[in-house]
C-alpha cells in the first residue's frame, strides 16, 4: 500500500487540506474527511451514479476518480450547488413532482441533471432519459424524475425570458 | 370518518423530508459517525456447506489498528433468531451453509484495515456435500442442512423434517368434484428466478455501548422492533438493554425487514467497547442479505366451456436458501393468493419450502404473489385463447366482488377491481384490438393481468401528545423507508385533529419511546398504523374537549374541533379556545399533559374452518384486500427477440389515496421493478456461487427501459374499516406486471414462455422454434 500523502482539493470553492493513500477515491476523501456525505456509495463501481459530483463542471463518478488526480481541479458537490439558480430550480421541481422516494440516489441525480441543464437549456424527454441513464433509481420508476427535470428546464427558460 | 374537513387527506403534500433529500443533508446509515468509532468488516464463507473445524485469528489481531475480532465462538449455540423458525445465528457457528455467509468480523480503526484483517483470518473447514436446489435438497440422501431442525423454536405448525423447512396446504370445496364438473382442464409448469432487491443503499449498522452496558443501534432497517428482536435473540440479550433507532433509509423492498449485519455490529461493539459501523459493499449486499424466491409452480385449472372457473390446483416448490427467514410466510401467502381475485369453488393450493445451501431468500415486494401471478394470470390467457373469449371478459366473468369471501373464507370488505379493469381497458383502447402497428421489423400487442394483495397484518400502535404550545407530536414506531409514511401518517393525524400539516411533527422510531410496530412491510403502514393514528387522535380530541368544556363552561358534547387548532361550541364558532390554552391548562392546572394512544392487532381470521381446511398456516390473521389491473403495450424486435414496454396502465384500488402523488409513485415504482423482473433481472448461480453480484453484471431498469408512457390510475373503493377509507399500495402494483408482459408477448409473437425472465434470447429461441413447427 502506498504512503499517506497530503492533498489539497478545491471543493465547493474552498481549498480543503486532506490526506490520501494513492488508491483513495475522491468519494472516500470527500465523504470520510470532508464529511460531505451528499454523494453516496451505491456500488463503488461507477454503475449506479449515486456518487456523481462535478469536476471542472463535468459530471464524474467520485467512486472511480482518484483523489490525487483531482488536485487543481474544481470539484462541486450537491452541498455546494444549492445557491446556483439551475440547482435551485431542479430542487424545487424535484420536490413539486415527488421525483424521489428514499432519496439515496437524489444528490447524484440532481448533479447529473444540473450538468445536463448547463449544456442544454431545453432538453427533450429523450435527452433527459439519455443524459440520466447512468443514474439508477429503484424507487420511482423514473417518470417523476423526468417530469421534474423538464419542469425545471421550463421554469428556467421562463425566467430567462422574463 | 371519511370526509376530509381540512383538506389534508387527499393532498399531494411533499415528503416531510423533502428539503434534506434534495440538498444532500439527509443522513443514511453510512453517513453517521460517532466519537471514537471503529469500522467493521466481514469474512465470508468460501464454501456452500462445510464444518468449521478451527479459527486462527492471530495474524488478524497482529495488524496495527485492529481492535476486535468475533467468530462463531462468541455466540452460544442456543442463541438463534428467525421470524418463523429460529434457525440462524448472528454469524456462522459450527457450520457454514452458503457461499458468502458471515464467518467472522473485525473492528478496526479504518475500513481498509478492517478488510485487510478480515482476509487475514484463517478458518479450517471440512467440506460437506451441498444441496443447491430444492429438488436436490428434498431427496432422501441429501446432505442435511440443519441437523437440529427438530429442536428449533417455530411459531406455527411448519411440518419441518430433513431439509423440508415448511409446508402449507389450503383446501376449499372438493377438488375431485371440481375436475369432474369441468369441461376443459389446463395444466402447466412455470419457473421464476431469483431477483435482487437492489435498494440503492447497501445494508449497514452502527452500534454503540454506553458506560452502563446499554446498547444503541442505528441501522438500515424496515422495523426497529424486528431489529431489536433479532439482535437480542441472536446475542442472548434482554430486549430492554438494546435501543434501536433509525436514520433515513435508502429503500428496502423487503431486504431490510429481517436482520443483516445488525447482530455483528453489536457483537463487535460489545467486544471492542467502542462504537462500530459496519456497512456492506454492493457485492456483499448481493451475496449476504436476501433475494426474491425462485418458484417452481404447477397450475391446473378446470373451466366450463362458457369460461366459468370451476377448479384450481396450485403446487409450488420454493428455494428457501440456508435459513428460513420470511420464507414460510412467503409460501403461505403466495398460496393464499393463488386463486387470484376470482370465484373458484374448488381449490387445492399446496406447497413446500426447502432449505438449500444458498443465500436465504425472503421478503421482496409482492411477497410471493408476483411469482404465483405470473403463472396463474398467464394460464388464464391460455384459457381465454382456447375458449375464444376476450381475456378481460374471462376475468370479469369470474371476478370476486365486494362481500365475497377470499380463499380461506375471509370476507372482502371493499373491492374496486371491476373499476380498475374498466379504467385500464378504456385508457389502453383495448376494445379496439390488442394488436398494434409496431415499428419496422417488430410486432406489438397489448397484454393484461389482475392481482390482489392485503393491507392488514400483525400489530401496531400510535401515541399522540399535545405539547405545551398546542403543537402535536405523533409517534408510531413505523419506519419510513422512503415511501413517505411519515408524511401520510402526519396527514392522517392533522386531518383528524383538524390542524394544518405543519402543526404535526413525527418522532423518529425508537424502541425506547415508540409504540410497537411490526414493520414497514406487507403494505401495512397506512392501513394498520393509520387506524392507530386515528384512534390516538380520537383520545386526544376527547381530552381536548373535556378541558375546553371547563374553559368555555359548556358540555363537552356541545364542542367540536374547528380547523386551525381550535375547539369551539357547535354552531357558535367564535366561542372557541385554542389548543395552546387547552394544553396549558392540562400541563399546569388540571388533568395532566394530554396524551392519546391506540394499539391493535389485525384480528380477522384468514381461515373459516367451516369453509376451508388449512395445514401449516403462517399468518392466521391477514386481510383488507387491495386490487390491481394492468394493461401493457409491448413491442418485440423480430430480429433480436427483445421486448420493450412502450406504454403501461396500472390501476390500483387503494381504498382511498391519502396522498395521491405518493400513491402514483408507488404504482410507477412497482411497475418498473416488475418490468425488470419480467424481462431481464436474474441472479445466476455458478455452482454454489452467485455469478453476478455486481451492478455491472446484474442489470436493473434504467431511464431507458422504463416506459415514458406509464400511467398510474388510482381507484378509490373507500374501505369501511380503513383510515379515511384507505387500504394499501406498496406492493399491489408489482404483482401482475410479469404476467401482463408475458401475455402481451404471446399476443404479439405467438409464443408462450413459462419461465422468467423473458430475455431476448428466450423469446427469440421460442419464436424460431414456433416457426419451425
Amino acid at each position: 500500500m502506498s504512503e499517506i500523502a497530503p492533498i489539497v482539493l478545491n471543493v465547493n470553492g474552498a481549498a480543503r487540506h486532506t490526506t490520501a493513500l494513492g488508491g483513495d477515491t475522491l468519494l472516500t476523501v470527500i465523504r470520510d474527511q470532508l464529511l460531505l456525505t451528499g454523494a453516496k456509495r451505491g456500488c463503488n463501481q461507477g454503475v449506479c451514479g449515486a456518487c456523481t459530483v462535478l469536476v471542472d463542471g463535468r459530471p464524474v463518478r467520485a467512486c472511480l476518480s482518484l483523489a490525487g488526480d483531482c488536485q487543481d481541479r474544481r470539484i462541486e458537490t450537491i452541498e455546494g450547488l444549492g445557491d446556483r439558480p439551475v440547482m435551485r430550480a431542479l430542487q424545487q421541481a424535484f420536490v413539486a413532482a415527488a421525483a424521489f422516494q428514499c432519496g439515496f440516489c437524489t444528490p447524484g441525480m440532481l448533479v447529473a441533471a444540473f450538468a445536463l441543464l448547463a449544456d442544454s437549456r431545453l432538453p427533450s424527454e429523450a435527452d433527459v432519459r439519455r443524459a440520466l441513464s447512468g443514474n439508477l433509481c429503484r424507487c420511482t420508476g423514473y417518470k417523476k424524475i423526468v417530469e421534474a427535470v423538464l419542469r425545471a428546464a421550463h421554469a428556467l427558460a421562463d425566467e430567462a425570458v422574463a | 370518518m371519511t370526509q376530509s374537513v381540512v383538506g389534508v387527506v387527499g393532498l399531494a403534500a411533499p415528503q416531510l423530508e423533502a428539503a434534506e433529500k434534495v440538498d444532500g443533508s439527509a443522513r443514511f446509515i453510512a453517513d453517521l459517525n460517532r466519537p471514537g468509532m471503529l469500522y467493521g468488516a466481514v469474512l465470508q464463507s468460501p464454501h456452500a456447506h462445510a464444518r468449521i473445524l478451527s479459527y486462527d485469528v492471530s495474524r488478524a489481531l497482529a495488524i496495527a489498528g485492529v481492535r476486535a475480532v468475533v467468530t462463531g465462538d462468541d455466540v452460544q449455540t442456543n442463541w438463534r433468531m428467525g421470524a418463523f423458525i429460529k434457525d440462524e445465528h448472528a454469524l456462522a457457528k459450527g457450520k457454514v451453509r452458503y457461499v458468502g455467509e458471515a464467518v467472522a468480523a473485525i473492528a478496526a480503526d479504518s475500513e481498509a484495515v478492517a478488510r485487510e484483517a478480515a482476509a487475514a483470518i484463517n478458518v479450517v473447514y471440512e467440506e460437506l456435500p451441498a444441496a443447491l436446489s430444492p429438488h436436490a435438497a428434498l431427496k432422501p440422501d441429501a446432505a442435511v442442512i440443519h441437523e437440529e431442525l427438530a429442536n428449533y423454536i417455530k411459531v406455527f405448525d411448519t411440518g419441518s423434517a430433513g431439509n423440508l423447512c415448511s409446508r402449507t396446504s389450503f383446501r376449499e370445496g372438493d377438488i375431485e368434484q371440481g375436475w369432474r364438473d369441468s369441461d376443459l382442464i389446463f395444466e402447466a409448469h412455470y419457473l421464476t428466478q431469483a431477483q435482487a432487491h437492489v435498494s440503492l443503499e447497501p445494508c449497514g449498522a452502527l452500534a454503540e455501548i454506553d458506560a452502563n452496558g446499554r446498547i444503541t443501534l442505528w441501522s438500515a432497517n424496515q422495523s426497529v422492533f424486528r431489529v431489536q428482536a433479532n439482535v437480542c435473540e441472536s446475542l442472548g440479550l434482554p430486549m430492554s438493554r438494546l435501543r434501536c433507532l433509525t436514520p433515513r433509509i435508502g429503500a428496502g423492498f423487503g431486504n431490510k425487514m429481517e436482520p443483516h449485519v445488525q447482530p455483528l455490529a453489536v457483537l463487535l461493539a460489545m467486544k471492542a467497547r467502542r462504537p462500530v459501523k459496519l456497512v456492506l459493499s454492493r457485492e456483499q449486499d448481493f451475496e449476504m442479505v436476501r433475494a426474491r424466491h425462485p418458484f417452481d409452480i404447477r397450475v391446473k385449472t378446470g373451466v366450463k366451456r362458457d369460461g366459468t372457473l370451476v377448479a384450481r390446483e396450485v403446487e409450488v416448490l420454493l428455494d428457501g436458501g440456508a435459513f428460513a427467514d420470511d420464507s414460510p410466510g412467503v409460501l403461505g401467502y403466495a398460496l393464499l393468493m393463488s386463486c387470484g381475485p376470482y370465484r373458484i369453488p374448488h381449490a387445492h393450493c399446496h406447497g413446500r419450502l426447502a432449505y438449500t445451501n444458498k443465500m436465504r431468500f425472503g421478503a421482496f415486494r409482492g411477497f410471493g404473489v408476483p411469482q404465483i401471478t405470473f403463472a396463474t394470470e398467464t394460464q388464464l390467457d391460455e384459457i381465454a385463447d382456447a375458449l375464444a373469449i376476450d381475456p378481460i371478459e374471462l376475468r370479469l366473468k369470474n371476478l370476486k366482488r365486494q362481500g365475497d369471501r377470499w380463499l380461506g373464507g375471509q370476507p372482502i370488505a371493499s373491492c374496486g377491481l371491476n373499476e380498475c379493469i374498466e379504467r385500464v381497458r378504456t385508457a389502453s383502447g383495448w376494445n379496439g384490438g390488442r394488436h398494434r402497428a409496431g415499428s419496422a421489423g417488430s410486432r406489438r400487442a397489448l397484454g393484461m393481468a389482475c392481482s390482489a394483495h392485503i393491507s392488514g397484518l400483525l400489530s401496531t400502535g400510535a401515541i399522540i401528545r399535545l405539547l405545551e404550545d398546542g403543537s402535536v407530536l405523533l409517534n408510531t414506531g413505523a419506519v419510513d423507508i422512503g415511501q413517505g409514511s411519515n408524511t401520510v401518517l402526519s396527514q392522517l393525524c392533522a386531518e383528524a385533529l383538524r390542524v394544518p400539516l405543519d402543526r404535526v411533527s413525527i418522532a423518529s422510531p425508537d424502541t425506547d419511546g415508540s409504540p410497537y410496530n411490526w414493520g414497514t412491510t406487507a403494505s401495512r403502514v397506512t392501513y394498520m398504523t393509520g387506524i392507530s393514528v386515528l384512534g390516538a387522535a380520537a383520545e386526544v380530541e376527547r381530552k381536548i374537549k373535556e378541558h375546553a368544556a371547563e374553559i368555555l363552561e359548556c358540555s363537552a358534547q356541545d364542542l367540536e374541533l374547528v380547523p386551525g387548532g381550535f375547539v369551539a361550541v357547535k354552531g357558535i364558532p367564535h366561542r372557541r379556545v385554542g389548543f395552546a390554552a387547552v394544553s396549558g391548562r392540562a400541563h399546569w392546572a388540571a388533568g395532566g399533559p394530554i396524551i392519546g394512544s391506540h394499539s391493535w392487532v389485525f384480528d380477522q381470521k384468514t381461515v373459516d374452518p367451516k369453509r376451508a381446511s388449512v395445514v401449516g398456516l403462517p399468518f392466521p390473521q391477514i386481510g383488507a384486500f387491495v386490487f390491481n389491473a394492468i394493461v401493457v403495450d409491448v413491442e418485440i424486435d423480430e430480429t433480436t427477440g427483445k421486448s420493450r414496454v412502450e406504454r403501461a396502465w396500472s390501476a390500483c384500488d387503494v381504498g382511498r389515496a391519502i396522498n395521491p402523488q405518493m400513491v402514483e409513485g408507488q404504482i410507477e415504482g412497482a411497475f418498473v421493478q416488475g418490468l425488470g423482473f419480467a424481462l431481464f433481472e436474474e441472479m445466476v448461480w455458478n455452482g454454489p456461487q452467485i455469478a453476478n453480484p455486481t451492478l455491472m453484471d446484474y442489470k436493473i431498469p434504467t431511464f431507458i427501459e422504463a416506459p415514458s408512457e406509464l400511467y398510474a390510475i388510482i381507484v378509490e373503493s373507500n374501505d369501511p374499516g380503513g383510515p379515511f377509507g384507505a387500504k394499501s399500495v406498496g406492493e399491489i402494483g408489482i404483482n401482475g406486471v410479469a404476467a401482463a408482459i408475458a401475455n402481451a408477448v404471446n399476443a404479439a409473437v405467438g409464443v408462450r414462455l413459462r419461465r422468467l425472465p423473458l430475455t431476448s434470447e428466450r423469446v427469440l429461441e421460442a419464436m424460431l422454434a414456433s416457426e419451425q413447427k
